[in-house]
């Protein structure tokens, strides 16, 4: 039943794929993570209209589908005249969507540092940037670590979306393999096996983290 | 973006059909994976010798694996190896494994939750460990576990837009065709899209806030006052 030919004759193919999976879950975390704090920020700031705007951001992009995300990336553009690849449209995608989770866990980590910290800062003299700079953020990075590494293993396992859109991942190259060997239990047998080699020491990560953050509370 | 063609009469059907079969989806998908992730999660937290480990493993398996693969496997691969399964069983089946996984996690965590000392006294006053289970350990541990269940539900209905994959005809699949008439149609039924969507699933996180402000109403207040913003988090959170 498993054919370990389909692997060692495609293992090019499968390579390729293992590469654009990473290269597009380091590239979601990196933009999501960015584009998360800066909604997250806009959730605790002090202006009405940037809140609103962080509040409406997350609770949109929650509640819909990855895929209609990627979607809009995909087909919406190209009203603008930019049509982009299935790689790019769908890390774009993971980057937003992922982005309004990310936006969550920061801002609940700063919002559980205690408001006597925020205090004692500004009555030491430290300005409200400053205060969130050395005092507050340190702290909430701390607590934000396991939930931002769930996201991240998140973002692995939803980074298949690129297979709907041809986006050379390894959902895409296991159909390519598929289509060549006629296999389909062998190949996608192992297209799982490479997720699992990137995701199961994820899992265990964030358990670890997990734990550690409970202990220290 | 032509509203007017977008929206007539034979497309907003088609979208809607979309819609129905997608809600049928997720409805048999949420029953029967809270039936398993309910029963998986209770046998791995009373750590049955073999059986707690077999399910262990499966659970993260299949945890830990993209839905999309799981749904491509149930349609493509499943046949080759004699179990043939109509579209919409394929992504039910796909849907169930994932999610019930996801559910006996959830029950797991929500029942190692319950405080030791609580077991510890319900023991110690006679009680087995079944009944222990049934009347101190999932009470307490199932109404614990009600926000992340609602919010796996909410995740499983975005989800059911994977199965596209297989053509599955849920709301995504058919937006797609009706794009595929016009470019000009595109923003106009992915909003209706994003809308549905957005309804039915923000109704559902509203309905899981109302749920846990029922659960939190019974607990004393710590006292303990909120982080830097707090002013803000009311407004925020309205």
């Amino acid at each position: 039943m498993l054919d370990f030919s389909v692997l060692t004759n495609n293992m090019d193919d499968y390579l390729e794929g293992f590469k654009y999976t990473i290269y597009a879950s380091l590239l979601g975390l990196a933009g999501s993570f960015v584009l998360g704090t800066l909604i997250a920020v806009f959730r605790i700031s002090p202006f009405a209209a940037l809140r609103g705007f962080g509040t409406a951001y997350v609770e949109f992009f929650r509640n819909i589908p990855l895929l209609l995300v990627v979607f809009l990336f995909y087909y919406g553009l190209s009203s603008f005249g930019l049509q982009l690849d299935g790689f790019t449209s769908g890390t774009l995608g993971l980057m937003v969507y992922t982005s309004s989770f990310i936006a969550e866990a920061i801002r609940a980590g700063i919002q559980s540092v205690p408001a006597g910290q925020m205090e004692a800062a500004r009555s030491t003299g430290l300005t409200y940037v400053q205060a969130m700079r050395f005092i507050i953020l340190p702290q909430a990075v701390r607590i934000v670590i396991p939930p931002i590494s769930n996201q991240f293993l998140n973002l692995v396992k939803n980074s298949s979306i690129l297979g709907v859109f041809a986006g050379l991942d390894l959902m895409y190259f296991g159909d390519q393999v598929n289509l060549d060997t006629y296999d389909a239990v062998s190949t996608y047998l192992f297209v799982g096996m490479f997720y699992l080699i990137l995701t199961f020491p994820l899992a265990y990560a964030t358990r670890v983290l997990e734990r550690r953050m409970a202990n220290a509370a | 973006m032509d509203f007017g063609g977008a929206y007539s009469w034979h497309n907003l059907r088609f979208i809607l059909e979309g819609f129905g079969y997608t809600l049928k989806l997720a409805f048999v998908a949420i029953i029967l994976s809270f039936v398993l992730g309910v029963a998986s999660g209770v046998i791995r937290y009373a750590r049955i010798p073999v059986l707690s480990a077999i399910v262990g493993a499966i659970v993260e398996t299949l945890r830990n694996l993209p839905l999309l693969l799981l749904i491509l496997f149930a349609y493509i691969a499943l046949p080759q190896m004699g179990i043939k399964l109509s579209i919409f069983w394929a992504s039910v089946l796909a849907l169930t494994a994932f999610e019930a996984a996801m559910i006996s996690e959830i029950v797991r965590s929500g029942l190692a939750s319950v405080h030791k000392g609580l077991i510890e006294a319900a023991r110690s006053s006679g009680l087995t460990y079944i009944q222990t289970l049934r009347h101190i350990i999932l009470p307490i541990g199932l109404r614990r576990m009600v926000p992340p269940t609602v919010s796996q539900f909410i995740s499983l209905l975005k989800d059911t837009s994977l199965a596209v994959i297989i053509s599955a005809p849920e709301l995504m699949h058919n937006v797609g065709i009706v794009r595929g008439q016009q470019e000009s149609y595109f923003f106009p039924v992915i909003f209706l899209a994003a809308l549905l969507y957005f309804l039915v699933n923000y109704g559902l996180s509203l309905l899981s806030k109302r749920l846990e402000v029922n659960e939190g109403a019974r607990r004393k207040p710590t006292g303990k006052k909120a982080g830097p913003g707090a002013g803000t988090k009311a407004a925020a959170e309205a």
